[in-house]
């Protein structure tokens, strides 16, 4: 399963080397691996029909409890399909819709990436991996977001998109932790069990919290929503991957998977509701105001994954057999309805809906699947949306409190999704074509054979839902509402209520559809209340954070290294100051120490000497070369205390640096003032509070009595441990070799920026 | 800074000095050494002949260009780091000896692998940034 799983990022791994045969005739191809991935999950259908849970896990750092452990269910199950069926579908329209694109293989290798973290996403039983999984498709979806990177405002969208649902991902994270330092496990069938004892710990609260802010950030939830229509600037084959069945459903997922573990109590349930209705209305109503075919679609969706908000909110087994039906019902029109708007963008050039009409005259077979998406969508009698629109209204009726506002909710937005769907599905190909358009003809089997697909299986589901409903959503449902069973779904279920109401819905649909037309009008004037929206606000707390920490920046970061230094000095100082303050007393033996001998105080004059001449001298390069004396004094200084590889160190690196800053210096003008003479004097005395702290912190070390049992350690162990007899080198290469690894890795990274940085320059200067 | 009798001490202190930076590589783990200072010697040594020479004729004699030598030196250290995971099914980085004992070196082990990874590293590192900077500052 692991392999399946990983094909995709094996996929964009085989980009590098495949890439030639993808931008050519073959580009197809990279539609077996989603298909081989779809066949191979069908093959469980069977096991989870019998409500068995498939469970397999490859160890990966079990010291933290961190396993790649992958659970299959009804629910993941319903997913994974999901995911690779439909991703079956994108790879294949993507070979038509972006032929002949310079990077179209980039694009397919993002699209890998994508799918794969997307199934180890829904196939997670272990909540770090999800984690992982979670924040790996808001990376790839930032990618294929900005897909194309040479316009500012995919730019901006991609941006949007990450920022929200990886601060998104970070919450998640956080939940995952607390919930393991409750449960102490990261498995989430093992937290099933654990369910009482979750909801009755103290943190409680900031788990459920935490999960929402995830799973409402990813899921395009109010007020969050935002970045989902500015997402629409990608190409037409992401946004139907990522907002038909993937990427925002993966905040639904979420909620769905922890419904029976942190679920019903009234915090769950009343937030869900709450959240859903609010998103469900304000974006529906949204949707009257717009005119782009894709704005339409993204507000649609948002409504939607209000929808199933919502339903999980209502928690009872008939409100998760319905969203999870729901979920499958938005996946297969909303796909198709983006696929058919690639096409009539792709054909036409405009997306515009009011300069769209009679696009049956040559696009007639794309017009007849426009109009099944449109009766899916508006959840029209023999098709599966129906199935789901019955299950809603059944969900809210049968629900104890506010029955009748909860279900009027439901009404008035799947009303307005109805109009949304007739919009977009049908309104382009009928009336009279405009003389503006250009002539039409079929597009390629390619393009136009995934809608088709999508919208029979709607219809197909729609006469017989007990073949999605036996072998997928009963079995996850069963699991989610923990073991309640017995729901069989059913197209007809004769002239009862829900009928009524139904039909009420599609009537009042129909005739919204007929008497409101949209318009630019209808749009400018939804425009000025724009800078009340979310968005807005979001725009303007982004832009004193900018403010803010510009000036933050300039305060410390001003581009002058001596104020870098001045900086770094006064924190310390404060800091270590405050600490020796504490306790300002030297206790020295004096009768202990060692008598100065007179080496030692010609060395100690000569590094003081050398320090003034430093100080006080008006060259670069001699001030360069005396700051050399004080470091080979100092080189001195190791050897009479018996440290000969310190002093061969440190005579190696002062040479080396005295020839660096001479490269550098040798080419500065001789020499110029550039700091101001009370500058230099408060230097002066911050270097000289320095210094006295510092020689006062190690008299002070001095004085306290020696722990030595580190170095100890190191003496004694270095040649039975490590087989070598040169202490300082043993501990270097052994005792505390990683860290010399990681030492070496700063050091090239250091090289490496030094190198670019200079060559960059190099390169600049070349151009003028 | 062409004088002839840097330019020809040099020429004899280039090799020597090699040799010696490689010394103190090999008997790091016995006596005062190692591959950080042996590093830096050997750096040392190809600055003094970029001094004498010009840094074209010491480019000439490195052949590639040192920046290579890092990736080379993290390469080696590194897998001498895996190498037990690997080979044996023991913690990263533990040590591994051979048994024979070889003059000057003494026990021969995975530390000297690492040591001559630091060594390639710091050679690197250090003409890296030297060779750039005298180039285009």
């Amino acid at each position: 399963m692991l392999l399946i799983v990983c094909l995709g990022f094996l996929l964009s791994l085989a980009m590098l080397f495949i890439s030639k045969i993808i931008k050519g005739k073959w580009a197809w191809l990279t539609t077996l691996i989603p298909l081989s991935t779809f066949l191979y999950f069908c093959s469980f259908l069977d096991d989870i029909a019998n409500n068995q849970v498939i469970k397999i896990t490859y160890n990966w750092i079990p010291t933290f409890k961190v396993d790649l452990s992958f659970m299959l269910d009804g629910l993941s199950l319903l997913f994974v399909l999901m995911i690779s069926g439909i991703g079956t579908l994108v790879f294949w329209y993507t070979s038509s819709y972006l032929k002949g694109h310079e990077y179209l293989d980039r694009f397919y290798s993002y699209l890998g990436i994508f799918m794969s973290a997307m199934l180890g996403l829904v196939l997670s039983d272990n909540l770090i991996t999800m984690f992982i999984f979670w924040e790996l498709t808001s990376i790839s979806s930032f990618f294929l977001i900005g897909f194309n990177n040479e316009s500012e405002s995919c730019r901006k969208s991609a941006l949007l998109a990450l920022g929200i649902t990886g601060v998104g991902g970070l919450f998640l994270l956080a939940a995952a932790v607390i919930l393991g330092q409750v449960t102490s496990t990261y498995t989430i069938s093992e937290m099933l069990t654990m369910s009482n004892e979750i909801v009755m710990s103290s943190s409680y609260v900031f788990i459920v919290i935490l999960v929402f802010l995830a799973a409402f950030t990813k899921s395009a939830q109010f007020p969050f929503h935002f970045w989902l229509p500015g997402a629409m600037q990608a190409p037409t084959p992401v946004s139907t991957y990522l907002h038909s069945a993937t990427m925002v459903k993966a905040g639904i997922y979420l909620i769905l998977r922890f419904s029976p573990i942190l679920g019903e109590t009234p915090l769950w349930n009343t937030t869900l509701i709450t959240i859903g209705a609010i998103t469900m209305l304000y974006s529906a109503i949204h949707m009257l105001f717009r005119t782009d075919l894709k704005a339409i679609l993204a507000y649609s969706t948002i409504c939607a994954l209000g929808i199933l908000t919502f339903l999980t909110g209502l928690g009872s087994y008939e409100a998760l057999v319905a969203a999870m039906v729901f979920i499958v019902v938005h996946a297969l029109y909303k796909a198709s309805l983006f696929l058919i708007t690639g096409i009539i963008d792709h054909e036409t050039g405009t997306r515009d809906i009011t300069k769209l009409s009679g696009l049956k005259n040559g696009l007639m077979p794309i017009a007849v699947v426009g109009f099944i998406a449109a009766l899916i969508s508006g959840g029209v009698i023999p098709t599966l949306g129906f199935v789901g629109k019955d299950l809603i209204y059944e969900s809210t009726l049968h629900f104890k409190n506010n029955t009748w506002l909860l279900t009027g909710i439901a009404i008035t937005t799947n009303v307005l999704l109805f109009y949304g769907g007739f919009l977009v599905g049908v309104k382009p190909f009928l009336g009279k074509k405009p003389e503006a358009l250009p002539h039409l003809h079929m597009p390629s089997i390619r393009l136009w054979l995934p809608p088709m697909l999508m919208v029979s299986l709607g219809l197909i589901l729609g006469f017989m839902p007990f073949l999605l409903g036996d072998s997928l959503i009963m079995p996850g449902a069963e699991i989610l509402s923990r073991g309640e069973s017995g729901l069989h779904l059913k197209l007809w279920h004769g002239f009862n209520n829900i009928f009524w109401l139904s039909t009420l819905t599609i009537v009042l649909g129909f005739i919204l559809y007929l008497i409101l037309k949209p318009s630019d009008r209808l749009k400018t004037s939804a425009d000025k209340f724009e800078f009340l929206s979310p968005k807005s606000i979001s725009g303007y707390v982004v832009t004193i954070f900018k403010i803010t920490s510009k000036y933050w920046t300039m305060l410390f970061q001003n581009g002058y290294l001596r104020h870098y230094v001045a900086t770094y000095v006064t924190f310390i100082i404060v800091l270590v100051g405050y600490l020796l303050l504490q306790d300002p007393v030297l206790r020295i033996d004096y009768n202990s120490l060692a008598d100065l001998t007179v080496y030692e105080i010609v060395i100690i004059m000569i590094m003081l000497l050398s320090t003034l001449f430093t100080v006080f001298t008006p060259s670069r390069l001699a001030a360069v070369a005396a700051m050399g004396i004080i470091g080979f004094a100092f080189c001195l200084l190791y050897l009479f205390y018996s440290a000969p590889d310190l002093a061969m160190t440190q005579f190696s690196v002062d040479t080396l640096t005295v020839i660096l800053f001479v490269l550098v210096l040798y080419r500065l003008p001789k020499y110029l003032k550039f700091s101001k003479n009370y500058l230099r004097v408060e230097h002066g005395i911050l270097s000289a509070i320095f210094g006295g702290m510092i020689t006062f912190l190690i008299l002070k070390v001095i004085s306290e009595p020696k722990n030595s049992e580190v170095s100890n350690f190191y003496a004694e162990n270095s040649y039975v441990l490590a087989k070598g007899k040169n202490v300082v080198n043993v501990i270097l290469v052994d005792f505390r070799g990683s860290d010399t690894l990681i030492e070496i890795t700063v050091l090239i990274v250091a090289a490496i920026g030094v190198f670019g940085l200079l060559k960059l320059r190099l390169k600049a200067r070349d151009k003028k | 800074m062409k004088t002839l009798i840097l330019k020809t001490a040099s020429d004899i202190l280039l090799p020597v000095l090699l040799l010696f930076s490689v010394f103190i590589l090999l008997r790091g783990h016995y006596l005062p050494g190692g591959g950080f200072v042996g590093g830096l010697i050997a750096a040392i040594a190809f600055v003094l002949d970029a001094f004498a020479n010009g840094l074209k004729n010491t480019r000439k004699i490195i052949k590639i260009h040192p920046g290579f030598l890092m990736p080379l030196g993290l390469l080696i250290s590194f897998s001498s780091a895996v190498a037990p995971v690997f080979f044996y099914d023991l913690p990263f980085m533990t040590g591994l000896w051979a048994s024979g004992h070889i003059p000057v070196i003494g026990k021969v082990g995975s530390a000297l692998f690492f040591d001559t990874g630091v060594y390639f590293v710091v050679v690197g590192v250090s003409l890296t940034i030297i060779f750039t900077i005298s180039e285009n500052a």
